[in-house]
């Protein structure tokens, strides 16, 4: 018996020598610094924690946001989004021409960049990054799928991509399309190099190689990605040594992971934490609208939805203020237009329908229903961004519907399943969302609401298909002018709040916690974590 | 007993079978278009159909079967759809974190375990019995997330005594070999002097293995505190006391020793439960193991990660169970003669 318990002492002895013995030299103590007043500085190790894993790491190949945020650190595109905006800058392409009929691009290249792993950055290279993924026949064109490429239909606006000398490409154009410039800051048009893809072939996207401001040093699936600092960089080199994506799936271990100082910045933080942490002087929050929208889409097509003022009821009926409170908490903002409010063009003049159930009601008795109907409320059955939680927003809708007299029974499939369903036009309601890719307002309203989008598969699952609507998004579509564009797109805008295809529901805010030392972080409104600007004030 | 393992073994064949099928089934029957999943919002038709058929999603079920038991025969397993990797080689990465959790979770289940079970048998009625079994009850109830993050809570964060998660602290430069960090560190050790990894593996992997310890360890005290009040009513251990022989030496030699016998097949069964039901504990510790990735899997309808990760599980189940029937065999020759 004695003898047990000694056993059972020593063990737990041993326990407690481990544990205490020996503090991990990486997890300093994390002090609150002041807003340094002092310029960057350089050094440091900053840990990103992050909820999943990339999928890989040719931004060509990839979809998720995960793929990217490694990514994006590793590549340079030709141009790029100005950090924190979707305003479009230079990058490896120092300048770039537009032919008179907006059909040719010449971009003129930076003469001094180099690969990481010491291949020059040339016109060929332009060619072979861009050209894998537009030509059939290219020795590389197998490694794909090109998901991207393919979502914003680049094969049907890229007509050739031409090295003119060593340091000119010159891109030609299928037809005339103003967002072509936005797509090349996307991450599928980075440069990658070709000497490493003809080394790694279908391995490449676990050893990439690019120009960018961190190099690839290795990763380890499911738990971190380490990049570390490009000393040869064309610009500047970045402030930190070394970066580490470090995966911690649950989103609690997340957070007592910053405030044990285990890592420096957050992402995704869960929505019922984000008031603690802003209230935790140990902890510095960034916040941002995000570029998406959740929304309600009727199917125009079928009975009772073909009548504007069924439609316009069901804006009128639907309590978004209710809906964002019990889904989004904090982190969401409830919604008027079909565009996210950090998106230029945002029409803030719009008055957004009120909650008002009794012009709901005499909508619905205008239109010939005063008991109301049934219906069907598709809701989606994953987490996104733009609806936390597709099933309980349907639940609260369904309640706000029935105070109308309409009577709405809730479908859900697997995600694929819904959304096969859903592009098909099987629904007469249902909830869906997007998050834009490259800050163009034509990436919200030409893929979600034109009548070319209401083609089965339909991006457009309103099938709504206005032609006043449509003039206005194709002729800004086809204009280079910002001004101009802006213009349209307002008015177009207007247009879709009178027709009111949709409920549109709410926009997600993103939050990024992090520690008081992580300086000039920039939120990206497209969705990047770029750190080539971040420094640690130490 | 040769002729016994020989038996057992060529058991394993069609058990093996029966289970890639099975796998195939649950995989080909479930609702849900792997391209579709994949493409997401922005699909459209035409590469919908392109990936369809280069999964080979196209062809008649019959012929998607036969290619699939020839390729699980060679141990291929194809590549993952989600990452276009060889899932063989997404395995061998994620594997190893989940045996070497799995083991020191049972190392400290079996040992705590024992200690207990026998603890309350010989203390039958005392407060000592009721204690450890209330505990028990307790433990085998326990939801493992909430246990987990309650020990995060006092043990890392409030205490700072370990890391919150992961196998190793995330500042080292430090380059997997194995895969199995205590055995990598170990190495690092004997060959750079410095042990500093070998100690953060092993503060790394105190909490997720006891969290994830916790369930069978309760069950362990269990299954031995009543295995040893059957054994102690033998006649035999009676008769070892009326000879005189110490209390403690009948109970250690001469009764724990039979009474280990179901504990050793509960042994083998948990070990095997553990190397598939780690999700929570993974997920809440940041552990890169195969519970949560064929979880992943399975709702990005990643077929090929699936079955093959499925298949590994199960081989490993009946592999330990094969271990833990041949031992029992060895130690109780009943079994062979049957």
């Amino acid at each position: 018996m004695k003898k047990a318990f000694n056993v059972l002492l020593i063990f737990l002895l041993a326990f407690t020598v481990f544990a205490g013995g020996q503090q991990d030299a990486g997890q300093a103590e994390v002090e609150a610094a002041e807003e340094s007043t002092e310029g960057p500085q350089s050094g440091g190790v900053l840990v990103f924690g992050r909820g999943g894993d990339s999928v890989g790491l040719d931004p060509a190949r990839e979809t998720d946001g995960e793929s990217f945020y490694a990514t994006t650190q590793i590549f340079d595109n030709l141009v790029e989004f100005k950090n924190g905006t979707t305003e479009i800058q230079p990058a490896l392409a120092k300048s770039w021409d537009i032919s008179d009929d907006n059909l040719t691009f010449t971009f003129h290249l930076v003469e001094d960049a180099t690969f990481h792993d010491g291949t020059p950055f040339n016109a060929e290279a332009v060619v072979f990054s861009l050209g894998r993924q537009l030509w059939e026949d290219h020795p590389y064109y197998d490694l794909g799928p090109w998901k991207y490429w393919g979502y914003m239909d680049m094969s049907n606006i890229v007509e050739d991509i031409v090295a003119v000398d060593e340091y000119t490409v010159r891109i030609d154009l299928q037809k005339v399309e103003a967002p072509f410039l936005a797509n090349l800051a996307m991450d599928f048009a980075a440069m990658v190099s070709p000497t490493a893809v003809e080394k790694y072939g279908e391995d490449f996207k676990s050893n990439p190689v690019g120009t960018g401001p961190f190099k690839f040093v290795s990763w380890q699936k499911d738990s971190n990605i380490v990049l570390e600092k490009n000393e040869n960089y064309w610009r500047r080199p970045a402030y930190l040594d070394r970066l580490i994506l470090q995966v911690i799936p649950d989103p609690t271990a997340r957070y007592l992971a910053l405030q044990k100082g285990e890592i420096d910045v957050l992402d995704f933080p869960s929505p019922e934490d984000i008031e603690d942490m802003k209230a935790d002087p140990d902890i510095k929050v960034i916040q941002q609208p995000g570029l998406n929208v959740g929304y309600l889409a009727m199917n125009t097509q079928k009975e009772p939805f073909d009548d504007k003022r069924v439609r316009q009821a069901f804006n009128y009926a639907i309590n978004k203020d209710e809906i964002i409170e019990a889904v989004f908490g904090s982190a969401g903002t409830p919604a008027k237009n079909p565009l996210p409010p950090t998106m230029w063009s945002y029409n803030d003049s719009i008055e957004p329908y009120p909650y008002d159930p009794a012009k709901a009601k005499e909508l619905l008795a205008e239109a010939g229903y005063p008991d109301g109907f049934e219906t069907d409320l598709w809701a989606m059955p994953v987490a996104r961004p733009y609806f936390p939680d597709g099933r309980k927003v349907a639940e609260i809708m369904q309640a706000q519907l029935k105070e109308i007299g309409v009577e709405a029974e809730i479908v859900s499939y697997d995600w694929g399943t819904y959304l096969d369903r859903t592009d098909s036009g099987e629904h007469e309601t249902a909830l869906l969302g997007w998050t834009g890719d490259n800050g163009d307002p034509d990436n919200f309203l030409f893929v979600l609401l034109s009548a070319a989008a209401a083609e089965v598969p339909a991006g457009n699952i309103a099938f709504w298909k206005d032609e006043e609507f449509n003039e206005l998004i194709i002729e800004a579509k086809e204009t280079f002018d910002r001004e101009r564009r802006t213009e349209l797109y307002m008015e177009a805008q207007e247009v879709f709040h009178e027709e009111a295809p949709w409920v549109p529901v709410a926009h997600s805010i993103v939050s990024e916690p992090m520690q008081p030392n992580v300086m000039n972080f920039k939120l990206s409104p497209v969705g990047k974590r770029v750190f080539y600007s971040v420094w640690l004030d130490q | 007993m040769l002729k016994y393992v020989l038996k057992r073994v060529s058991l394993l064949i069609p058990t093996l079978i029966g289970v890639a099928t099975l796998v195939f089934a649950m995989v080909a029957l479930s609702p849900g278009d792997p391209a579709r999943v994949m493409l997401g919002e922005r699909a459209n038709k035409a590469q919908l159909e392109k990936l369809r058929s280069e999964l080979g999603l196209d062809r008649p079920l019959i012929e998607q079967y036969g290619i699939y038991m020839k390729n699980m025969a060679q141990f291929d397993f194809g590549e993952s759809i989600k990452t276009g990797r060889k899932v063989s080689e997404e395995i061998k990465e994620l594997y190893p974190a989940t045996i070497e959790l799995a083991f020191f979770a049972m190392l400290f289940a079996t040992t705590l375990g024992i200690i207990i079970g026998v603890l309350s048998a010989t203390r039958r009625n005392t407060w000592i019995d009721y204690t450890s079994m209330v505990g028990a009850l307790f433990g085998v109830s326990m939801p493992v997330f909430w246990l987990a993050l309650v020990l995060m809570m006092i043990f890392s964060v409030g205490l700072n005594w370990f890391p919150t998660g992961g196998r190793i602290n995330i500042r080292y430069y430090f380059e997997a070999i194995t895969n199995f960090y205590i055995l990598d560190t170990l190495i690092y050790w004997v060959r750079d002097g410095d042990p500093k990894f070998l100690i953060s593996s092993l503060k790394h992997m105190i909490l997720p293995a006891v969290a994830l310890g916790t369930i069978p360890l309760a069950i362990i005290a269990r299954v031995t505190r009543s295995s040893m009040l059957e054994v102690l009513k033998q006649d035999y251990v009676k008769t070892a006391r009326s000879a005189g022989i110490a209390e403690k030496r009948v109970v250690y030699r001469y009764a724990l020793k039979n009474a280990l016998l179901p504990v050793v097949t509960i042994i083998g069964l948990q070990f095997g439960l553990l190397l598939s039901g780690a999700i929570l504990t993974e997920t809440i510790f940041a552990w890169p193991g195969i519970g949560k990735w064929i979880y992943k899997a399975i709702e990005a309808r990643d077929y090929p990660a699936v079955q093959g990760g499925v298949l590994v599980i199960a081989t490993s189940f009946v592999l330990i169970n094969l271990v833990v029937d041949i031992l029992y065999s060895i130690v109780n020759p009943k079994i062979r003669l049957q």
